[in-house]
């Protein structure tokens, strides 16, 4: 994806919205990659932890809602630990996270799930995965 | 010596074989392990957002009942069950508007404001027991056993509920050195194993938790330790896949580090429940003489 950027395509509402949900501010970032180095989900990733920085920092909003870094997160919190700008990172990719969950989409559907996956699994992933994926 | 102990959800099923091996050992050790009553689920995760205060009130709900009980330490054992109970206890401890607006919410309840000290079992075996008097309590010694200390994320993570410093796995270390084990060294032991992401995912598509169990391979580690079910699941549970994919070059057979404790402490295989981990497991145990004493 080219990120093309004009006034047209930046919210800076949007900007304002994630730092509130947040309790950061995204524009502290000055692009070092150090989360980027730490995210042990990058492979998965279309974008890294870095990059998201930016298109956050710049209020793109739809790009943002395009990208799946955020839904590939697993909260490990390596990146907010390392960050040299004291960013909870990891506040940040929930907040993206909760934004569109918030609009009642579901990124993992419950009732879609085989009885035997659901025996298999421990608890906790259920539990963790419900509540970082579904609405 | 009596503790309040928090088991959390998957510890009584899937994980039963975390949380038996850990009280036998306390028992063993002379601890009386009091487990907390009317306990209910901790959330598994830690709510990040700056609004949501509705998931704080399971954990407090837990630090309440221990609260009540008399507690002023509450002992738990799966990672994520800590952070998540440490967490909550210290937005309670710190922040005096949202600890406020949850105990009105929760007006059929005592007030809460972080009275009780949420302890992760390594930490209590150090203060309490100490690795010189463990090293005295083991009667079979895993001399033969390379071990790895999987710490994961949430035992560490973030800073100011984390065990120990990030890149420091003293404790883990110190009590398997006290149980007669080798610890290795190997650069994956905080990197996360996939977590949650195992969700609506095939486990071969796991690429953080390959990544583990090949840099721990690769680092001569014959036995991974952790203390997280979730952490067990994606690299122990999932081992069989990831090898038949070729995601990994060798397996590493996986173990709860309360596991190894009971072992050296002599106990009966049995309250180790090794029929919950991969049978690569016990296979590994019984090659190294680990189940002598048992």
């Amino acid at each position: 994806m080219t990120l093309k950027m004009n006034a047209g395509t930046q919210s800076l509402e949007s900007i304002q919205k994630l730092n509130e949900l947040s309790g950061e501010n995204v524009k502290l970032c000055m692009q070092c990659a150090t989360c980027s180095g730490m995210c042990p989900m990058t492979a998965e990733m279309d974008y890294g932890p870095r990059r998201v920085m930016h298109m956050a920092q710049f209020g793109l909003k739809k790009q943002l809602a395009e990208i799946n870094t955020y839904w590939k997160c697993a909260s490990c919190h390596a990146c907010t630990v390392k960050c040299p700008r004291g960013i909870d990172i990891a506040k940040v990719m929930e907040a993206l996270r909760q934004q569109s969950l918030r609009t009642g989409q579901n990124k993992v559907e419950p009732s879609q799930m085989s009885a035997e996956t659901i025996a298999d699994l421990p608890q906790i992933a259920m539990v963790a995965g419900f509540r970082k994926l579904t609405s | 010596m009596k503790i309040s102990y928090y088991p959390g959800c998957t510890l009584k099923t899937k994980a039963k074989n975390l949380d038996r091996a850990a009280i036998a050992s306390l028992e063993a050790l002379g601890v009386e392990v009091e487990e907390i009553d009317r306990w209910n689920c901790c959330g598994a995760v830690y709510s990040l957002t700056a609004d949501d205060l509705i998931h704080m009130v399971g954990p407090v709900r837990n630090l309440i009942r221990a609260k009540e009980q008399g507690a002023d330490k509450l002992v738990t054992l799966c990672s994520m069950c800590y952070n998540t109970l440490a967490r909550a206890n210290q937005l309670m401890r710190e922040d005096t508007v949202k600890r406020d607006t949850i105990n009105r919410f929760m007006d059929d309840e005592i007030d809460y404001a972080g009275e009780v000290e949420v302890v992760h079992y390594l930490s209590f075996l150090e203060q309490e027991i100490g690795w010189e008097k463990l090293k005295e309590a083991v009667k079979a010694p895993l001399s033969d056993l390379k071990v790895g200390t999987y710490y994961g994320c949430t035992l560490q993570r973030p800073a100011d509920v984390g065990i120990e410093p990030f890149g420091s796995y003293l404790l883990m270390t110190g009590m398997l050195e006290a149980l007669g084990a080798t610890v290795v060294p190997f650069a994956a032991a905080d990197k996360c194993c996939g977590s949650y992401q195992v969700l609506g995912a095939e486990p071969v598509e796991n690429s953080a938790a390959a990544a583990v169990i090949n840099i721990a391979g690769g680092a001569g580690i014959e036995a991974l330790a952790t203390s997280c079910p979730l952490c067990e699941y994606n690299l122990g549970k999932q081992q069989k896949q990831l090898l038949a994919k070729e995601k990994i070059g060798a397996p590493v057979p996986t173990y709860y580090f309360t596991q190894l404790l009971a072992l050296a402490l002599g106990l009966e295989a049995e309250v180790c429940h090794f029929e919950l981990n991969d049978a690569a497991s016990l296979e590994l145990l019984k090659s190294k003489n680990c189940l002598a004493a048992a």
